[in-house]
């Protein structure tokens, strides 16, 4: 038996009746890079949201490294705080790159923070940047204080919502780069939402697909583009997804 | 005259205390939380705001004498009128809804998606208040700065409550107004210059002290 890090049982979320999200098993293996694809709306969002513990489940329940969960108050903060999550959109304290990236050890107690924060920031390539205030950075940077101020506190999951939209192409290489070392070298469990397939190709060893909240098809990324086995999966593969 | 100085500047500075003591955090109880009955207690808020100084100075005047609703009680820690004490319970009332009112804004202007992104990266929910609120401080700071402007300019409340006692309750805005009825228009003139100087140098300072914020 593969070694989980996730497991989610009959998984429901509803907004005001709506099912956006309805997931009746999935295992994240402990290691892996796991992309989740999909049209925009699909619920992939919503499902890391979940993972994280930072919505509640309108129904069924997660396991987190072998404990079950059916809500985000049932989960001792030690075990929340070995997963992160990265948002499509980060939002910065006004404060410097240095102490935004600190935030996460700061508030877990740790002293000394320095020599961690800049070994952060200059895998990143921000290290130049430590002292400038958060508001004067672009996309590109923005996104990748958000990774470092995540990767700091040594993750043992890292949940990535489109991590590189609308970036340059120089970015998005530069910010693969950084979540296959994190995986590589600290074996950092990685489960990303991209609607770029062609990012899922590169990164991710397993590759799922949501439609509609519901989770279509999940395989080995190979099998995944070259054979996949559902109407849907074959379509989105071929670029005629049906939105 | 620098007595009246001295004066003005520390009732209106124990007012702005107690009245930060009790405005920010309930402003930023209501830019945190959504519950039933916030947007009444807004409203309630916002009318606060507009409140007449001199109808807050008629309200405590009339539960402070002596045969007011609390006069009458005798407690021996409640302020008499005609004391600056009196005044400083007047001056709390006026600013605590401008102090509240202002944080709320503040503490609602912090983007929603910080609260949950400090979350994630394993901040307890007391720790992601405390960071939202860190974030706002300059909105708040500038709630002070708007409630000790509208405490040491005001007159109505002040008068009724100090009385415009010399060399006990006096204060600038009083001294204004009595110099101006005397036709003593020089000192007047010259204790409403000494008002503007002083609020414009609070000003500053907390301008500064803003910059150091940001940069």
């Amino acid at each position: 038996m593969a070694d989980f890090i996730y497991q989610v049982e009959n998984l429901v979320k509803s907004y005001n009746g709506r099912q956006v999200v309805s997931v009746p098993a999935l295992d994240v293996r402990r290691g892996e890079i796991l992309g989740l694809v999909g049209p925009s709306g699909a619920g992939k969002s919503t499902l890391l949201r979940l993972l994280d513990f930072l919505e509640a489940p309108s129904g069924g329940r997660i396991a987190f490294a072998g404990h079950w969960f059916a809500s985000p108050a049932e989960i001792p903060l030690t075990l929340r705080r070995r997963a992160v999550l990265v948002f499509q959109r980060p939002v910065l304290l006004s404060a410097s790159i240095f102490e935004n990236v600190a935030y996460g050890l700061r508030i877990r107690g740790q002293r000394d923070v320095r020599p961690l924060v800049q070994a952060v920031l200059a895998r990143v390539g921000l290290l130049p940047l430590q002292d400038a205030p958060s508001r004067t950075l672009s996309g590109g940077e923005l996104q990748r204080v958000a990774l470092a101020r995540a990767l700091v506190v040594e993750p043992e999951v890292l949940l990535l919502d489109e991590p590189t939209a609308n970036l340059d192409p120089a970015h998005v290489k530069a910010i693969e780069a950084i979540i296959r070392e994190a995986n590589e070298t600290a074996g950092t469990t990685v489960v990303i939402v991209t609607h770029n397939i062609f990012q899922a190709r590169r990164l991710a060893q397993r590759v799922g697909l949501l439609v509609g909240g519901r989770l279509v098809e999940v395989a080995p990324t190979r099998a995944f583009f070259e054979a996949p086995q559902t109407e849907e999966a074959s379509a989105f593969v071929r670029g005629d997804m049906i939105y | 005259m620098f007595e009246i100085v001295w004066l003005s500047l520390r009732v209106s500075a124990l007012a702005i205390i107690f009245a930060g003591l009790l405005g920010i955090p309930l402003g930023s109880w209501l830019g945190l939380k959504r519950f039933v009955g916030r947007r009444l207690i807004v409203a309630l808020l916002y009318t606060g705001m507009g409140f007449p100084p001199v109808v807050v100075g008629l309200f405590v005047y009339l539960l402070l004498s002596r045969n007011g609703v609390l006069g009458s009680l005798g407690w021996p820690w409640l302020p008499h009128l005609f004391t600056p004490a009196a005044m400083v319970i007047g001056q709390v009332i006026i600013a605590t809804p401008l102090i509240s009112g202002f944080t709320m804004v503040a503490v609602m202007s912090v983007d929603s998606n910080l609260r949950l992104q400090l979350i994630s990266l394993g901040a307890t929910p007391w720790q992601a208040t405390r960071a939202v609120l860190s974030e706002a401080r300059v909105g708040v700071i500038v709630s002070m700065v708007a409630g000790f402007g509208s405490v040491i300019s005001e007159v109505g409340a002040v008068m009724l409550l100090g009385g415009n006692i010399e060399g006990s309750t006096r204060v600038m805005t009083t001294a204004i107004v009595l110099e101006t009825s005397k036709g003593n228009f020089d000192l007047a003139l010259a204790m409403g210059m000494v008002l503007l100087a002083l609020t414009f140098a609070v000003n500053v300072v907390v301008l500064c002290l803003q910059g150091k914020a940001f940069d």
